[in-house]
């Protein structure tokens, strides 16, 4: 197990190498560079020119390159062409958000879709289980820009039940010592405030959700087909025990390792569905940060935030698997 | 992994739904209105709120709240009037401008705003360090206001290139600046929030311009003036600033002038258009800039929602190279423009919100001539002046239009072009269509004189003819191809004279000879417009957009 882990995390360090030169030739690829963004109309070949040299963009590109992984190798992810703030500092600043966002997605996805998928099992083949097949493949095929448009205009345009956008009311105030909305208001003791957080945080966390509750349906209606016809829950059934005890010790503990396993790799895949359901509900996470750095070319914001979050995406997956490794001995001896 | 885990799992689910229930019996998803605060929906955060480092209109639209210019605009015009500055008067020879301040004004720290206040912030732009010189943080203290350097970087203008030579107080409300040439349009200049005086104790105080140069040699602001202190003497005072969520303005209560009407003033960033649209429909926010040319109708058609454009400050034109034969004939390029049916374009591709174009600037800016020669669409006079010219027809044009660009002036430039080919091909013409990505490679193109017919258009940084004209005609420029003595002259002598009325009919003489020449071809004043709430009251869109829109007028009705 240990040198499982050990090679898993060695490979990391090829991984990150190649996805740093990857967004670095990628956002230097883009049409216009920073100098053109930030000066628009204003930009003459002498400001931009002047612009360039400051920023050490005229230099080639190799030695850009060098000095850029010689600053990441200690942690400085430059700074902000557009705020001229580092890009670490807001980098901190963001991430939480997108963390709380991805968490009540991927809490939505697995609350409603495991039972989804494990009663559209038990009622195989009649019209709920139809029905849940048929909404699943709407929540898998349908863009999520397009869902968050329809759920805001549904119930907060018309029914005027929930807001659009940000994290919380501006006309509440709480102090936010870990970033965590929901965990700053339970911690300052302020039950509007947490009512408010969790109201902002419904319908982004639907949008986002969505696809990972339709695949997660979807998958555990399969495990639990598969498992339901298996010996061993015939044996159960056979020694009178209760229903619900086969249900939940037999049927479903066996069917949730495929789901486990798809649950993890919908979390990191939720990263980067965040980044539209953010700029859609004007979250402040990576995802309007880096939105925000495309249009704006801010290289350092570009190259820091998008090797971080394939770092973070790595990461999640190598959690994944060990923790695979860890329920599934097969997995370690590959 | 035990199955017991499902125990937590079931309660979690039943206590979502229990929560989404509760929505629908909660209060509304509103927040916002009421209680004398405003809540407006901003494209991002704003960059710092230090007006001398900015030049984004997201910036502006803050810092014009909290601080004051020795001059401003007349709400909704271009006119210039007094602010801190109560009256000035130019030396004879323009080389000097007296200013009488306003007495009694004091900063929102309490600190007395005075001549020494003055003279502190022009010195502070004047001596700013190198990593300020740079025209993506200093821009309008370098373009704008023509300033140089003290001390310049290696690119940067220097004190020969100064128009700023020194600013002397001549006595606690008196202050004369000093110039290195004559400039009459300092005092538009001087509206610039980017030119507005800041508090000389906050500055130095919470070091404004302190700070160090990271390893890629970026410079990395270390004070917090600009991100928690910003003080000037506005009718809004900063309150807090949380980054992708709000930036908090209270009213100044101490405010020399009328009082703002709202208490609280709270900039939400919501980068999505589409999203401002739905949170001003849900009224988490009042209000909101940069309306989308086709969600005018869902507006309009809003009872509850109300549509304010601002008066056009831009211009869109079809330049022509005289140095590009057969462009250097006056007949052809009077040709083109009887060829051309601007009325059609601007109706069908602005959304109503284009205004066609007769001069080189808006008639809301001084200096517009209303008899300037006109140019109506009739493809056969263009036959017959193309056969004047004695040239073969049909006449080949190079007509060059940039992708990857919507300005509120050109929403479109291909579908402008594609209804300006058209025209041209049915009048005696050949249009090659030639086009390039706006940025960078379309502006070094026509910059460098590369282009022969090319779409493209201007918008205005502050409310003065030398603003328009003067920038485009005022020197020979490669994109023009031509040398007019008459024009470059008459424009320079525009930009020195500092008797307003003398000023503003010389700018209407360059207007004419302008339109003569006809060294292109404007056809569009585009009006960009903002969505508030119908019950927000007395906000006064204006010409230059953000830098001259106060929010200490508007009020929330019922």
């Amino acid at each position: 197990m240990l040198r499982f882990a050990v090679r898993r995390l060695l490979l990391l360090v090829p991984i990150l190498l190649g996805l740093s030169i990857l967004v670095f030739v990628w956002i230097r690829a883009l049409p216009g560079g920073p100098a053109q963004a930030l000066l628009g109309e204003r930009a003459t070949p002498e400001t931009v020119a002047q612009i360039e040299r400051q920023y050490g963009l005229d230099e080639p590109v190799h030695v850009q390159y060098w000095k850029y992984i010689q600053r990441t190798a200690e942690f400085d992810l430059g700074t902000s062409v557009t705020s001229r703030r580092p890009v670490k500092d807001e980098l901190a600043e963001r991430f939480p958000a997108t963390i709380e966002l991805s968490l009540a997605a991927m809490i939505f996805s697995v609350v409603f879709g495991i039972p989804l998928g494990f009663i559209a099992a038990k009622r195989y083949g009649t019209w709920l289980d139809h029905t849940s097949l048929v909404a699943s493949l709407i929540g898998i095929s349908i863009p999520i820009f397009f869902l968050a448009i329809l759920l805001k205009y549904v119930f907060a345009v018309k029914l005027g039940l929930l807001p659009t956008v940000g994290r919380a009311s501006v006309l509440i105030d709480f102090s936010h010592p870990t970033k965590f909305y929901v965990l700053d208001a339970i911690l300052a003791g302020n039950l509007e405030a947490l009512w408010d957080v969790l109201k902002h945080l419904i319908l982004p966390a639907v949008a986002l959700g969505s696809i990972p509750l339709a695949i997660i349906a979807r998958i555990t209606r399969a495990a639990v087909l598969d498992v339901q016809n298996e010996d061993y829950v015939r044996v159960a059934r056979a020694k009178g025990l209760a229903p619900r005890e086969v249900d939940t010790r037999h049927i479903l503990r066996n069917a949730l390792l495929p789901i486990m396993t798809i649950i993890g790799l919908q979390t990191g895949l939720l990263l980067s569905g965040a980044v539209l359901t953010e700029t859609v509900f004007a979250w402040p996470g990576m995802g309007t940060w880096l939105v925000g750095a495309i249009r704006a070319r801010d290289f350092p914001v570009l190259q820091g935030g998008i090797l971080f979050v394939a770092l973070v995406f790595v990461l999640v997956n190598l959690v994944v698997d060990l923790a695979y490794a860890l329920v599934n001995p097969r997995i370690r001896v590959s | 992994m035990r199955f017991r885990r499902l125990g937590i799992i079931l309660p979690l689910a039943a206590l979502a739904l229990v929560l989404m229930a509760g929505c629908g019996g909660g209060g509304g998803g509103g927040g916002g209105g009421g209680g004398g605060t405003l809540v407006f929906g901003a494209e991002s955060d704003p960059v710092v709120l230090d007006g001398a480092l900015v030049s984004d209109g997201t910036s502006i639209r803050v810092l014009y709240q909290i601080y004051e210019g020795l001059t401003a605009l007349k709400p909704g015009t271009s006119e210039v009037i007094p602010s801190l500055a109560t009256s000035w008067k130019a030396s004879p020879d323009g080389m000097s401008w007296t200013f009488n301040l306003r007495e009694g004004v004091n900063f929102q720290d309490g600190e007395p705003f005075d001549a020494d206040a003055v003279c502190f912030n022009f010195d502070r732009w004047y001596n700013f360090p190198e990593a300020f010189q740079n025209a993506s943080v200093s821009y309008y203290w370098q373009y704008g206001f023509g300033g140089g350097f003290a001390k310049p970087a290696e690119d940067s203008p220097g004190p020969s290139d100064s128009l700023y030579k020194s600013c002397e107080a001549v006595d606690d409300h008196t202050v004369e600046l000093i110039l290195n040439r004559p400039s009459a349009t300092v005092l538009s200049t001087l509206t610039l929030p980017a030119l507005s005086i800041a508090s000389p104790k906050a500055l130095q105080e919470f070091g404004a311009d302190e700070g160090t140069v990271d390893k890629e040699g970026l410079f990395r602001p270390s004070g917090s003036f600009g991100t928690k202190h910003p003080t000037g003497t506005g009718p809004f005072k900063f309150e807090s600033w949380t980054r992708g969520d709000k930036l908090v303005l209270v009213r100044n209560d101490d405010y020399w002038g009328e009082k703002a009407k709202v208490e609280k003033l709270i900039f939400r960033p919501i980068s999505d258009n589409a999203a401002r649209l739905q949170a001003l429909q849900t009224g988490e926010i009042q209000g909101y800039d940069l309306v989308e040319p086709q969600d005018a109708d869902t507006i309009t058609g809003d009872d509850s929602l109300q549509l304010l454009e601002r008066p056009p400050f831009n211009v869109g034109y079809i330049g022509f190279n005289q140095s590009k034969p057969p462009l250097d004939k006056l007949e052809v390029r009077q040709a083109i423009a009887h060829a051309i049916n601007r009325e059609r374009v601007v109706d069908s591709f602005y959304g109503g919100r284009g205004v066609v174009a007769k001069e080189f600037m808006p008639k809301e800016i001084f200096g517009y001539a209303d008899d300037v020669v006109t140019y109506d669409y009739d493809p056969a006079k263009s036959r017959q002046l193309l056969q004047k010219a004695g040239v073969t027809t049909p006449v080949k044009l190079d007509f060059w239009y940039p992708t990857e660009v919507s300005r509120d002036y050109m929403p479109d430039p291909k579908r402008n072009f594609e209804a300006f080919a058209a025209d041209l091909n049915k009048a005696g013409f050949k249009v090659n269509p030639r086009s390039a990505p706006w940025s960078p490679d379309y502006t070094d193109i026509i910059e460098t004189g590369k282009a022969q017919v090319y779409l493209i258009g201007w918008i205005a940084d502050f409310a003065d003819p030398d603003n328009f004209i003067g920038t485009f005609f005022q020197d020979p420029k490669p994109e023009w191809g031509f040398k007019n003595p008459e024009i470059f002259n008459l424009l320079d002598k525009a930009e020195r004279e500092t008797d307003q009325a003398k000023r503003t009919s010389l700018y209407q003489e360059a207007n004419r000879k302008i339109m003569e020449f006809l060294p292109g071809l404007p056809y569009v004043h585009a009006k960009a417009a903002l969505a508030f709430q119908s019950k927000v009251e007395g906000f006064v869109p204006s010409p230059v957009g953000v830098g001259g829109e106060s929010f200490a007028t508007v009020s929330l009705g019922d």
